[in-house]
């Protein structure tokens, strides 16, 4: 059902996102939730010094995190080790895909729960497992919406977003056997509750993400409010982790302050209802919880991001989503107009590393650069900068600089490079310059009255009657 | 080459000179310090709790349990769940009423799964503690107490004393010195589960239990 969309060329990226800005609907939904949550976590931080301070220490602590990286890999390695976690390295999609199914088939599994994870999305997990003939069946309400629905998700933080409750009731009604269709929230909650119960105590196999790793205790941190996170990872007798390489700490004193920046960017709470801490399988003498814990540790790209000094950033994100719940962009044109995993500000930036900057680079151009993203991630990613730098770097001549990034110079076009190439030699010679304005003065007629994008609900561009030193010399005599 | 060697190769071939200094979060956490009494921090969960639709009763060491049975007959409950061997579920065991069943979780859920999905309306554990400034009940499940316990049934009573409710969490795990040895599961529990999932309309009783009913037990002859 869920398929990884890869994004491809610019124009399908232009083409959603027209289609969602002429979607009165679409637009009404996405912009009443992103005011709901902007000011739900305003709410959450009233004192501007304690959240710049905070700010800075979470910052400073996935910095840190960051700047000891492989060292804490291997800690966190071995200690979830010591606790009986076996701890599984992908280089890639496929690779944790894999690994998985290696599992499953192991523990001839035929279902599979699913906590809420952004990096099953990311490898494509459930089309895998569903070729494979495992049934992945995901039990966020927000998932479990958007997969009846046949849909991605459209927010990291709330899946189902971009859906109305008259929508949601419809598919009830048409998806789940013997339901009649009601618009009554509860009731709708009710529903998903009573089949998801059923699908968690039969699963073979639970899937989760995870929001923070701890190193000096093999400790698997997860937020929630649902308790389906505490289900996929306590029912099955088999659980498995999935997430990025970067999400570990070092000390566990390091995760009281990232959960507070998280949940109160997130979804503007003091905390979610459950903070699940898992250090390892059942006991021999505990009563339940799984058998077997696995976590698999995927780069996909994340080490891409590491080499470079400035898009190192990157990894400091703790997906709290606040970024797309203050851009502009994002929205009005929602989650699925990028094409990505991980759409807004955040997937702009991180995206290129998975999929290359030659099928992602649009999105780096579809920014104001207004900065709101930076303003408010709780760990001070300087969203912007890497947005500039990323067009840079698709502009970018591959052969005489540093491939740094997969797919850079992808948007070099020799149209485009030779006009800024003249550009550049006219406003960095004098003599040339002063030519160039004498002609452009005198020639203003020729200006054309159709200007591409410009001109499409603005008046054209025409260049002034007089110079500026023209101005000038006539003041002065 | 492993994908573990090719992924640790890669990462060692940055070297990261920014931030080679531990961040200072014990700093920031003394210096945001509200020094509050027991009195306070009290008032302070309680106020977090309630946010969030959760029913709280002051008890006493001595009258806890029948206040217990008493807000639960009054639920109209069948069945209370309860962890085998614990001194407090045998308080409760002494003085059950017939409306009531109280059962121990004695066997390993592998025997019983069905019956505690569809047969247990409510449990009752003891709370590790608590962190006043988010109203967290913090649960470390034993083999006495399991981790369904307080995830499965409806309702779930939660039994804490107020002499180990913490100001914040950093304050809870480092007074208890977490970092030296974590459970299989530890958890910090504020209120009954819950989704807004569907046009961010918040409803209660999403995967977890609908309820989550706090006895907040003081010290004798302590005043709520």
């Amino acid at each position: 059902m869920n398929k990884v969309v890869h994004l491809h060329p610019m124009d399908d990226f232009k083409a959603r996102s027209k289609a969602v800005l002429d979607n009165a609907g679409q637009r009404k939904n996405f912009r009443g939730a992103m005011d709901f949550l902007q000011a739900k976590r305003r709410a959450q931080f009233p004192d501007q010094d304690e959240m710049q301070g905070l700010r800075e220490l979470g910052a400073s602590i996935r910095r840190y995190s960051l700047a000891h990286l492989p060292r804490l890999l291997e800690q966190l390695e071995a200690n979830l080790t010591a606790n009986g976690v076996q701890v599984h390295w992908a280089q890639n999609g496929p690779e944790a895909n894999a690994i998985a199914l290696k599992i499953a088939q192991r523990v001839d599994a035929k279902r599979i729960i699913k906590g809420k994870s952004m990096v099953s999305e990311e490898v494509g997990f459930n089309h895998f497992m569903e070729a494979a003939g495992i049934e992945a069946f995901e039990s966020d309400m927000g998932e479990y919406i958007v997969q009846l629905a046949g849909e991605a998700p459209s927010h990291i933080i709330m899946p189902a977003i971009h859906k109305t409750k008259q929508e949601i009731a419809q598919l009830f009604a048409e998806e789940i056997p013997g339901v009649a269709y009601t618009e009554d929230v509860d009731a709708l909650i009710q529903i998903g509750r009573r089949v998801l119960r059923r699908k968690f105590a039969e699963a073979d196999i639970g899937l989760s993400g995870v929001n923070f790793t701890v190193a000096e205790t093999g400790t698997l941190c997860l937020v929630e409010n649902e308790g389906n996170g505490r289900m996929c990872t306590t029912v099955p007798k088999v659980h498995i982790a999935i997430t990025g390489i970067e999400k570990v700490v070092e000390k566990l004193e390091h995760v009281p302050p990232l959960l507070s920046l998280l949940t109160r960017s997130a979804t503007g709470q003091a905390v979610t209802t459950y903070v699940n801490m898992i250090s390892g399988p059942r006991r021999p003498d505990e009563k339940d919880g799984p058998q077997e814990v696995h976590l698999i540790l995927l780069d996909n790209g994340r080490t891409q991001a590491y080499a470079d000094d400035e898009l190192r950033a990157t990894l400091q994100c703790i997906r709290c989503g606040a970024c797309m719940n203050h851009c502009p962009v994002y929205a009005r044109i929602g989650g699925h107009a990028y094409g990505t995993t991980y759409p807004g500000p955040i997937g702009s930036i991180i995206s290129p590393h998975m999929l290359g900057l030659d099928t992602t680079f649009p999105l780096a151009f579809a920014s104001t650069l207004c900065g709101a993203c930076s303003e408010v991630c709780p760990v001070k990613i300087p969203i912007t900068d890497i947005l500039v730098r990323l067009r840079n770097e698709a502009q970018a001549r591959p052969e005489t600089e540093e491939a740094t990034l997969r797919g850079s110079g992808a948007a070099r076009t020799l149209a485009a490079s030779t006009a800024w190439g003249m550009w550049a030699q006219v406003y960095s010679k004098s003599g040339l310059y002063k030519l160039a304005s004498w002609f452009m003065s005198r020639g203003r007629a020729l200006s054309p009255s159709e200007q591409g994008a410009w001109t499409r609900s603005r008046t054209p561009l025409v260049p002034a009657s007089k110079r500026l030193r023209d101005l000038m010399k006539d003041h002065k005599s | 080459m492993s994908a573990r060697e090719e992924i640790l190769n890669r990462l060692r071939k940055t070297h990261v000179a920014e931030q080679q200094a531990m961040p200072d979060v014990a700093g920031w956490f003394g210096a945001h310090r509200r020094s509050e009494d027991r009195v306070q921090r009290c008032a302070r969960l309680r106020a977090a709790l309630e946010a969030v639709h959760t029913e709280i009763h002051d008890v006493t060491h001595d009258n806890w349990s029948s206040v217990l049975l008493q807000v639960a007959v009054g639920k109209g409950l069948r069945q209370i769940l309860i962890g085998a061997g614990t001194p407090h579920g045998a308080q409760l065991q002494a003085c059950q009423t017939k409306a009531l069943q109280l059962i121990p979780y004695e066997q390993p859920i592998d025997t019983w799964q069905d019956l505690l999905f569809d047969g247990v309306d409510a449990s009752l554990t003891l709370a590790r503690g608590a962190v006043a400034e988010t109203g967290s009940l913090i649960l470390w499940p034993t083999p006495s107490e399991p981790r369904l316990m307080s995830l499965v049934p409806s309702i779930h009573f939660v039994l804490l004393d107020e002499d180990t409710i913490h100001e914040d969490f950093y304050a809870a795990m480092t007074a208890e010195s977490w970092s030296e040895g974590m459970p299989t599961n530890a958890l910090l529990i504020c209120g009954p589960s819950k989704t807004a999932d569907i046009q961010q309309t918040l409803a209660y009783g999403a995967h977890g239990p609908k309820e989550l009913v706090v006895l907040l037990r003081h010290a004798d002859g302590r005043q709520a």
